[in-house]
């Protein structure tokens, strides 16, 4: 690979041969190799799980971070190729988005993350809509996102299922972390606005209460061994109130989401708060009651149920000592997607601080959508998912020079 | 007629009390990025009565006797930005009942107390260009502003013609958004025609206003619609044309070849691909930037190198910010990502203050800091492009409009509870929005 690598600084005829070469791995399905050893040397190194390393070494083998150090205590074995930049992060990680359903063509054939045929439909699997192939993704990665959780959208009672994916591979099962991670609920307006009824916000809690009611009946006689057919909607509403799945409850003004506060405790299902524009006006409360944030968009624009959205409450959030998660949420005209990592940059900017900033958009989001064992720090054992940037990763002006995805460099910035 | 306008600027200036400007100030310590000569790395400069009188290195510059002097240490201070295309405000423009509106003006429907003044002011705003939407072949008239506080549109206006009643510019639009599929435009070269056929109209109007010689008995009858066009066909009142894909660039660029107009291309979304083409027209290209392509088929293909290929190119390069499409507050943001992808520092700045001014003939009084000039300016916490600078100051024709310092002000820029309302800074009222 080093001498690979030679070549494509030195001779750009080898150059063309190589992205051949690559292009064949891609078609082949070849580009998994997994047995690349690779070491990424950075000035500096966030492992994110501990203090930031000046002049860090970090060793991947077999898609797996080997050893991650100073580099006087690091030794590269022979063999390894051998990756420098400024600045080493693990993979960024997009806490809530719907790329990958929702395409960049903005057109009927390209947008599948919101289904309104029927305002309560938990058992509408991400899966089996997620574009590997969609440009957004791509383009995503490009810019260090590694992780996507991704799936419906906003806007319906319940409009589907979630589910978390590398940004990588051509099919959903080469890029698949986790197929059935969260249930997307919506409170507020915009279901409304998509259904004729539930037409108001009280409609649609005693919609979603009834299910959860029916589901509970359903759970109990599930548990007995005593469902007659099988109920592809009261399966996923029993899987969220046995707790083997989490509610992503997407409410902006302070009162919606102390209505989501309220179904919670009477349900008792585990939840994560979405959008949450007003949180700082119930900070204590959503505290108390131990739910998470995926904050939304930092850049959200102004208006509707987001006009009072703030670009500080990820700092209040994180003051208070709320979980945290940043995403790209869902943009129904340009830009098609946000950014993740240009939201942290805004919140880093307004109170956070870079570190913060950052934790939150990788272990801290890795942790809330229960995949910090796999992805979201360096540390040994961990995916090999790594952003080699050419200064701060927030600044405006910083680009990423390489990203690597289980041990693969999926992308070199020419 | 010049020296009318010159009065009634001079008159408004009078009669802002926020402005007033009792003895000269000085603003020292700060490095100063006066846009059209080199930054000096520890500045003086030096306004009174609203104008700037002299810019320099301490020492080249006389500092007048009772001046109160500023210690800005450790800023930045560059040119208020300009903004070639906002739709802040909350104005409207043309309506359904036809697909050419050159009598209708935004002037008429902007409500100057609107937050969203505030926002674009927060954003280091100082000037800017607020048009109609983009739904109608002409939506209408746009009207040039400052953003600084005002009980009435007339304090705002930057530009006072009032013999012809020019305070701004003219809308036109091609592509998809004009297009109707229930009426008409509803192809491109439909389009061209409705346009060229109004021109050629306008065009003899004018001749018989020519004609006539003064002479009322001879004189056409007043009609808004065609005065709106001869100012465009004489060079008084300039075209701000939205477009994006490449092959409705160049429609934009031969029909203002055909008559004579002086034009803007708006947006310019693929820019990148006719680069060469546009700067052999002498057309200035007013470009956005946005996080990711995408959401609107006919620019799919915008880039953020657009910037870069345009500037290798030679043309004429300004950065605006559609707000709502992108908040005026990340205007700064949106230069620095263009710099990222490859334009020049220098140009990028240029994009958002001179370059911009000079799209809507007000280079002579804003986009620079030089003597002579509105001391229009904003002080930065640092370095113009980073994520971690703060607009901290805006300062209009000598007067403080916008202070970070203040808690009041602070919020407009920060955002938080009833700070914009919740219809300020949707897009959808304007005709054709897609």
């Amino acid at each position: 690979m080093k001498f690979l690598k030679n070549l494509i600084s030195d001779n750009t005829s080898a150059k063309s041969l190589l992205y051949i070469l690559f292009a064949g791995f891609f078609l082949t399905g070849m580009w998994q190799n997994a047995d690349a050893q690779i070491a990424v040397k950075g000035e500096t190194v966030y492992p994110v799980s501990g203090d930031p390393i000046p002049n860090g070494v970090v060793l991947i083998s077999d898609g797996k971070i080997e050893k991650v150090g100073p580099e006087a205590n690091v030794e590269i074995p022979a063999g390894y190729e051998v990756l420098e930049a400024s600045v080493i992060t693990p993979g960024l990680i997009d806490a809530r988005t719907v790329v990958g359903l929702a395409g960049y063509y903005n057109e009927a054939h390209d947008q599948d993350q919101l289904e309104t045929s029927d305002a309560v439909q938990p058992e509408l699997r991400a899966i089996d809509s997620y574009n590997a192939r969609e440009f957004l993704v791509n383009y995503l990665m490009e810019e260090g996102i590694t992780t996507v959780h991704t799936g419906h959208g906003p806007g319906a009672v319940i409009s589907g299922q979630t589910m978390i994916a590398k940004t990588t591979g051509t099919t959903v099962d080469q890029a698949l972390v986790d197929s059935t991670t969260m249930i997307a609920v919506t409170l507020g307006p915009s279901v409304g606005s998509n259904f004729s009824s539930p037409g108001t916000r009280s409609k649609l809690i005693s919609v979603l209460r009834q299910d959860l009611i029916r589901a509970e009946d359903y759970a109990t006689k599930r548990a007995e061994g005593n469902v007659s057919s099988r109920d592809l909607k009261m399966e996923s509403l029993a899987d969220l109130l046995d707790g083997k799945i989490t509610a992503l409850v997407t409410a902006h003004t302070a009162s919606d989401i102390m209505t989501a506060l309220r179904v919670h405790r009477e349900f008792g299902f585990p939840m994560v708060l979405d959008g949450a524009s007003e949180a700082y006006l119930v900070i204590d409360e959503i505290k108390e009651a131990g739910v998470p944030v995926i904050i939304h968009p930092i850049m959200i624009r102004p208006f509707g149920e987001a006009k009072n959205s703030s670009f500080e409450t990820a700092a209040k959030l994180h003051e208070a000592g709320i979980p945290m998660a940043f995403q790209s949420g869902y943009e129904g005209y340009v830009p098609k997607t946000r950014v993740v990592k240009f939201e942290a940059a805004i919140a880093a900017a307004h109170g956070l601080g870079m570190e913060n900033a950052l934790y939150a958009l990788t272990l801290g989001s890795a942790g809330i959508l229960g995949i910090d064992n796999r992805v979201g720090s360096l540390e040994p054992g961990k995916d090999a998912d790594i952003v080699l940037f050419d200064g701060d990763p927030f600044e405006y002006l910083t680009n990423v020079n390489s990203v690597i995805i289980d041990g693969n460099v999926v992308y070199q910035r020419d | 007629m010049k020296s009318l306008s010159n009065l009634l600027v001079l008159l408004l200036c009078f009669t802002l009390p926020l402005q007033a400007q009792d003895r000269p100030h000085v603003f020292e310590g700060a490095e100063i990025i006066p846009i059209t000569g080199e930054p000096i790395s520890n500045g003086v400069l030096v306004v009174e009565n609203g104008v700037i009188t002299a810019v320099g290195e301490p020492g080249t510059v006389p500092i007048p006797d009772n001046a109160e002097r500023f210690d800005l240490s450790g800023k930045v201070i560059m040119p208020g930005l300009v903004d070639t295309h906002s739709h802040i405000g909350e104005g409207d423009g043309g309506d359904r009942s036809a697909a050419l509106h050159p009598d209708v003006r935004i002037l008429d429907t902007i409500d100057p107390r609107s937050k969203t003044f505030r926002k674009a002011a927060a954003g280091g705003l100082t000037s800017m260009n607020i048009m109609p939407g983009s739904g109608l072949l002409m939506s209408g008239q746009t009207v040039y502003v400052k953003p600084r506080p005002a009980n009435t549109i007339e304090e705002m206006l930057i530009v006072v013609d009032e013999e012809y009643g020019i305070y701004g510019g003219l809308k036109m639009a091609n592509g998809t958004n004009p297009l109707r599929t229930d009426g008409t435009p509803g192809t491109r070269a439909k389009s061209a025609a409705l346009v060229r056929s109004l021109f050629v109209q306008a065009q003899e109007y004018k001749n018989q206003l020519e004609e006539a010689e003064g002479d009322p008995e001879k004189k056409p009858s007043r009609d808004l619609r065609m005065e709106t066009l001869v100012e465009v066909l004489e060079g008084k009142r300039i075209v701000h044309n939205h477009t994006h894909r490449h092959d409705d660039i160049l429609t934009a660029i031969r029909l203002a070849d055909e008559f004579g107009y002086r034009m803007v291309l708006q947006h310019v979304s693929e820019g990148w691909k006719v680069a060469d083409e546009i700067a052999a027209s002498g057309y200035p290209a007013s470009i956005i930037g946005l996080d990711s392509p995408g959401g609107k088929l006919e620019a799919i293909n915008l880039l953020n190198t657009n910037g870069k290929e345009l500037e290798r190119a030679g043309a004429d390069v300004a950065f605006h910010t559609d707000d709502p499409v992108v908040d005026s507050r990340f205007f700064l943001r949106m230069a620095a990502f263009g710099v990222r992808e490859g334009m020049s520092r220098e140009k990028a700045l240029e994009a958002l203050t001179i370059t911009g001014a000079r799209m809507m003939d007000i280079d002579d009084r804003v986009g620079s800091l030089e003597p002579g000039k509105d001391a229009d300016f904003i002080i930065l916490s640092g370095d113009p492009f980073s994520v971690y600078t703060h607009v901290e100051q805006t300062w209009i024709e000598g007067g403080k409009i916008w202070d970070r310092d203040n808690p009041e002000d602070r919020e407009y820029a920060v955002g938080g509870y009833e700070i914009f309302r919740a219809s300020a800074n949707s897009h959808t009222h304007l005709e054709g929005y897609k």
